[in-house]
């Protein structure tokens, strides 16, 4: 049935990255030897990247459903109702490979694929953040890699027109030779019109939207699937090529045609290109597609049904049109200068036809492409148990003012600037809170609404205690979302981990997915989109495990929003939240004393809710005049970001008799927010948390230019800027 | 003010340009797509938006400012009406002719985007009427390439024509190169053309015109632009 095609041998089904008992599975379903497109289209489907098989059936234990979620996981994006008629669409993925390979490419497809996850829905993009992990700053190939993937980042953002307002930049020796590069998108569309993949209607057609197809991404997911070795910069010909302006013409163009009434469904092509999204669309639908490729809009002559199966060109879409609309959509693509082509229909038949040339490329179950996919139930086995580290056995190498100076100028707590200034954060104008705080707000077009936006994980939690951790990363994205005042509504968890098949990694992976798990449940926070990817790994080492939260908070009145810088002199401060000075796996424990050991601090979900809901509360009655949650670095980091905002200092008691001092100020104990309020409303603030045994306690009052602990030196906010904004620069470039 | 807001592909701070227009005038601005031969009837004002038209790959505002749109442009600045271009507004301005000089790359190659502050030159122009001369304004920048240059008569033009109106400076109006955030000659962020009825600028006042959002003192720009149509009627 194909001319020109491959013999199938043993040797092409393992480069194809299919297992042998996989392949018996190809053989048994369609009873005979696959084509070589159809084998191409197996390994599209069937790889880890596009088909979850290690990783689904986890994926089921996470909370997905709340009164507020429109769509949860399995479409394009999440979809959560915020009120008035308006939905806001979510989700976040990983280009962590091609990243690798080609960071300024591979970072700026990723921002791109994530952008058409969004507006494939209906939805106007209205934000971006990402996650991004490097390797140790001193290994040779970080900081060209920082550079290309923050320029690429930017890069696409920037000219397609969504502000970029806050992210996560960190760098741990484990990322070496595998970083990443996690984006989020998050878009506005109207309740009531949101748009799926599920095609309907027999005999509909399928129009080709977008850019035209190249030789460019072949394999893509294939690779997105395997481990990385030496010899992985030969792999640079499956990076795809991103082009903004093409994707802001498409954006315009889709949400246009929308308007207009003329989509049934509609899918973008992002992994696996035409193959992905069209098998979708009629599995979802319940119908057969029947493609023919030689309408397909091309780039390159000669190219063969195979290619064009598996090219991850960019910047494409794949549509179900309403017949009698197709002069109108054609004419809105044509004025946007982009290609419209109609490249198949929808058929009763459940069969997915592939023709070129004449020729049946490929005829393969549909359903089957999907359902039929292998589902592992990998081995796993549970990360030991750390022992908790005494913080009285620790000996502190520096004094209290000396690590904070020191702790604020390393690249684990430095300032971001260097990287966010890159990125246009106020285009829109309604970025409210820009990066650097807790969480980024911004206001939903005219107001009064506004978003709360973050990212968070704490990888070396994750490493250490694996449910501790999942359950930690969805607890500090729902602490920075109370932090300005949100109403935490849901999250997309982008799942980076090492090799499935080592049952050291899988079982991080679930460990980390029970402890998502609970703390979604406990904190109403449900799982409405994501991605998994696996095979983090280089030459057998894993990256640490890193489950990216992406966080999306309600504010009904954007203008009621708090932020941390310290707002006036002579305003008390005070730590909510129990201390117990928790050093394990903190910040200062491996940066200043250079141990990164022990079990990292337990996250009580029940404290965190009852903590944060008090904050919000305060934030809400107009009492706090300034909001922080205390994390990475503890209590004096957290105070210090506090003052350098805006160079009001803090004048602070000395740490309680009970706790050593460098536990109480550097330990990481969770479900703790600093608050300023005015001297006024101090008495009833105490009287309102007691009644609800809501640890609070003053530990200063702001004011003056140095943050001033008694007894310890005095650090002035100056010198702690300078180390805070300068390491970074300095870093990038080049200056020791 | 019956303002009108070009639409070149790839064009992407029109919807806060038209914001800004609307909240400042009290009127909604005309869109006008790239391909149109005429601007609406009545015009007073000609914007041309932020962005990336035609993806700037080739030099920025080349292709834009070669647009079927921009003879109209052109004819309606030659009969004095008042256009502004700001960012790639400014670039495409450039390119057609409209203003002299380029904006080349930013001196440190990176794109930069946070809040600058401009010294307002002189407020005897449609543009600056708004403000003191002298003023200090704080306004965000997003731009790779706005690194104003031009040979050095023409600078020198700019300069003796007083038509230089916004330059990168401190908080307290000092001008230097610290403060020159991309490299421009003579912290140019702002210049018009030899008849006065043309503005091309970097930043972006747009972003600041509301209360709610922070800072309004990109608001001077529009309401100056407002008065002025406002005694010529």
């Amino acid at each position: 049935m194909s001319r020109n095609e491959p013999p199938i041998t043993p040797e092409l089904v393992a480069s194809h990255g299919l297992k042998p008992d996989e392949y018996e599975r190809i053989l048994k379903l369609l009873g005979r030897t696959p084509t070589f497109t159809e084998l191409g289209i197996f390994s599209a489907m069937w790889n880890e990247h596009c088909s979850y098989k290690s990783s689904r059936i986890h994926l089921r234990g996470l909370p997905t459903k709340a009164p507020w979620v429109i769509q949860g996981p399995g479409e394009n994006a999440g979809v959560i109702d915020i009120g008035d008629g308006q939905a806001v669409v979510f989700k976040m993925e990983s280009h962590n490979h091609p990243s690798y390979i080609e960071p300024y490419q591979g970072a700026t497809t990723g921002v791109g694929g994530i952008l058409r996850d969004v507006f494939t829905m209906g939805a106007r993009p209205i934000a971006c953040l990402n996650a991004l992990s490097f390797g140790d700053p001193s290994h040779p190939k970080t900081r060209h890699l920082v550079s290309g993937v923050v320029a690429g980042v930017g890069g696409y953002g920037n000219s397609f027109g969504v502000p970029t307002v806050g992210g996560q930049v960190r760098f741990h020796t484990r990322y070496d030779g595998n970083i990443l590069v996690n984006a989020m998108a998050v878009g506005l569309a109207d309740a009531d019109k949101i748009f799926y993949a599920a095609a309907s209607g027999v005999n509909m057609p399928i129009v080709y939207l977008g850019s035209k197809t190249g030789r460019d991404g072949i394999h893509g997911a294939t690779m997105a699937s395997a481990e990385f070795d030496d010899d992985s910069e030969e792999k640079r010909p499956t990076v795809q090529v991103g082009d903004p302006f093409a994707e802001k013409l498409l954006l315009e163009a889709c949400l246009e045609i929308m308007a207009k009434g003329c989509v049934v469904a509609i899918q973008d092509m992002g992994a696996a290109g035409l193959t992905c999204s069209a098998v979708e669309m009629g599995a979802k639908g319940d119908l057969g597609v029947d493609l023919d490729l030689d309408s397909v809009p091309t780039r390159e002559t000669g190219m063969s049904a195979y290619e064009m199966m598996l090219s991850e060109s960019q910047e494409r879409m794949l549509m179900v049109l309403k017949p009698e609309k197709e002069k109108e959509a054609e004419a809105i693509f044509r004025k946007w200068g982009l290609d419209f082509a109609i490249v198949g229909s929808t058929t009763p038949s459940r069969r997915f036809v592939v023709r070129h040339g004449g020729d049946v490329m490929a005829d393969l179950p549909i359903k089957e492409l999907e359902s039929e996919a292998p589902l592992y139930d990998r081995p796993h086995v549970p990360s030991p148990q750390l022992p908790v580290i005494q913080a009285r056995e620790v000996a502190p190498s520096l004094t209290t003012a000396d690590a904070l100076e020191k702790l604020l100028a390393m690249p684990e707590l430095c300032s971001k600037r260097w990287v966010w200034e890159q990125y246009d954060h106020v285009i829109g104008g309604n970025t409210v809170q820009r990066p650097g705080g807790d969480a980024a707000v911004v206001r939903v077009e005219d107001g009064p609404k506004g978003l709360a936006l973050t990212v968070d994980v704490t990888p070396r939690y994750c490493e250490a205690d694996p449910f501790e951790g999942g359950k930690q990363a969805v607890a500090e994205a729902w602490r920075n979302i109370t932090a300005v005042g949100g109403r935490p509504l849901a999250i997309t968890d982008n799942l980076n981990f090492g090799n499935p098949e080592r049952p050291e990694n899988m079982g991080q992976f679930v460990g980390c997915l029970k402890g998502i798990a609970a703390a979604c449940t406990a904190l109403d926070f449900p799982v409405v989109s994501g991605n998994v990817s696996l095979y983090n790994e280089t030459n057998g080492r894993g990256i640490l495990p890193t489950p990216s939260i992406g966080g999306v908070g309600l504010l009904d009145d954007f203008t009621k929003s708090a932020s941390l810088a310290f707002k006036a002199e002579g305003h008390p401060i005070l730590l909510i939240g129990d201390t117990q000075g928790w050093l394990g796996q903190s910040v200062y424990l491996r940066d200043i004393c250079r141990r990164e050991e022990g079990a990292p601090p337990p996250v009580d979900l029940a404290a965190e809710r009852r903590n944060g809901d008090v904050v919000r509360g305060m934030i809400h009655a107009g009492t706090a005049t300034a909001v922080h949650d205390v994390s990475d670095g503890g209590l004096l980091v957290a105070l210090a970001e506090m003052a350098m905002a805006d160079g009001i200092g803090a004048v602070l008691d000395a740490a309680p008799a009970a706790i050593v001092p460098y536990a109480w100020w550097f330990g990481e104990d969770q479900a703790r927010y600093i608050v300023t309020v005015h001297e006024r409303d101090l008495l009833s603030v105490f009287t309102k948390l007691k009644a609800v045994n809501v640890p609070c306690i003053q530990i200063g009052l702001t004011g003056g230019h140095e943050i001033a602990i008694a007894g310890e030196r005095a650090v002035d906010l100056k010198v702690l800027r300078r180390g805070f904004e300068s390491w970074l620069p300095d870093y990038m470039a080049g200056k020791p | 003010m019956k303002s009108a807001v070009l639409v070149f592909p790839g064009i992407n701070r029109e919807r806060d340009m038209a914001r800004a227009l609307r909240l400042v005038s009290g009127r909604e601005p005309a869109m006008v797509w790239h391909a149109e031969t005429s601007l609406p009837e009545g015009t007073d004002l000609v914007v041309a938006p932020g962005g990336f038209s035609y993806g700037d790959y080739l030099r920025c505002g080349a292709i834009a400012a070669r647009s079927p749109v921009m003879d109209a442009v052109r004819a309606f600045a030659s009969d004095g009406g008042l256009v502004l271009g700001v960012c790639n507004g400014f670039q495409i301005l450039c390119e057609s002719g409209l203003l002299p000089g380029i904006l080349m790359r930013n001196a440190r190659l990176r794109f930069i985007c946070h809040d600058v502050h401009l010294r307002v030159e002189r407020s005897d122009t449609p543009f600056t009427r708004g403000y003191n001369a002298g003023q200090v304004i704080r306004v965000p920048v997003a731009h790779g390439e706005g690194n104003y240059a031009a040979d050095e008569d023409t600078v020198r033009r700019l300069e003796g024509d007083g038509r230089v109106l916004y330059r990168y400076c401190s908080a307290s109006g000092e001008i230097d190169d610290t403060h020159n955030i991309n490299g421009a000659a003579q912290s140019i962020a702002g210049i018009i053309n030899e008849r006065g009825n043309v503005l091309g600028m970097m930043p972006h006042p747009e972003n600041h015109v509301e209360d709610t959002m922070g800072c309004t003192d990109g608001r001077g720009l529009f309401a100056g632009l407002v008065a002025h149509l406002e005694r010529a009627a």
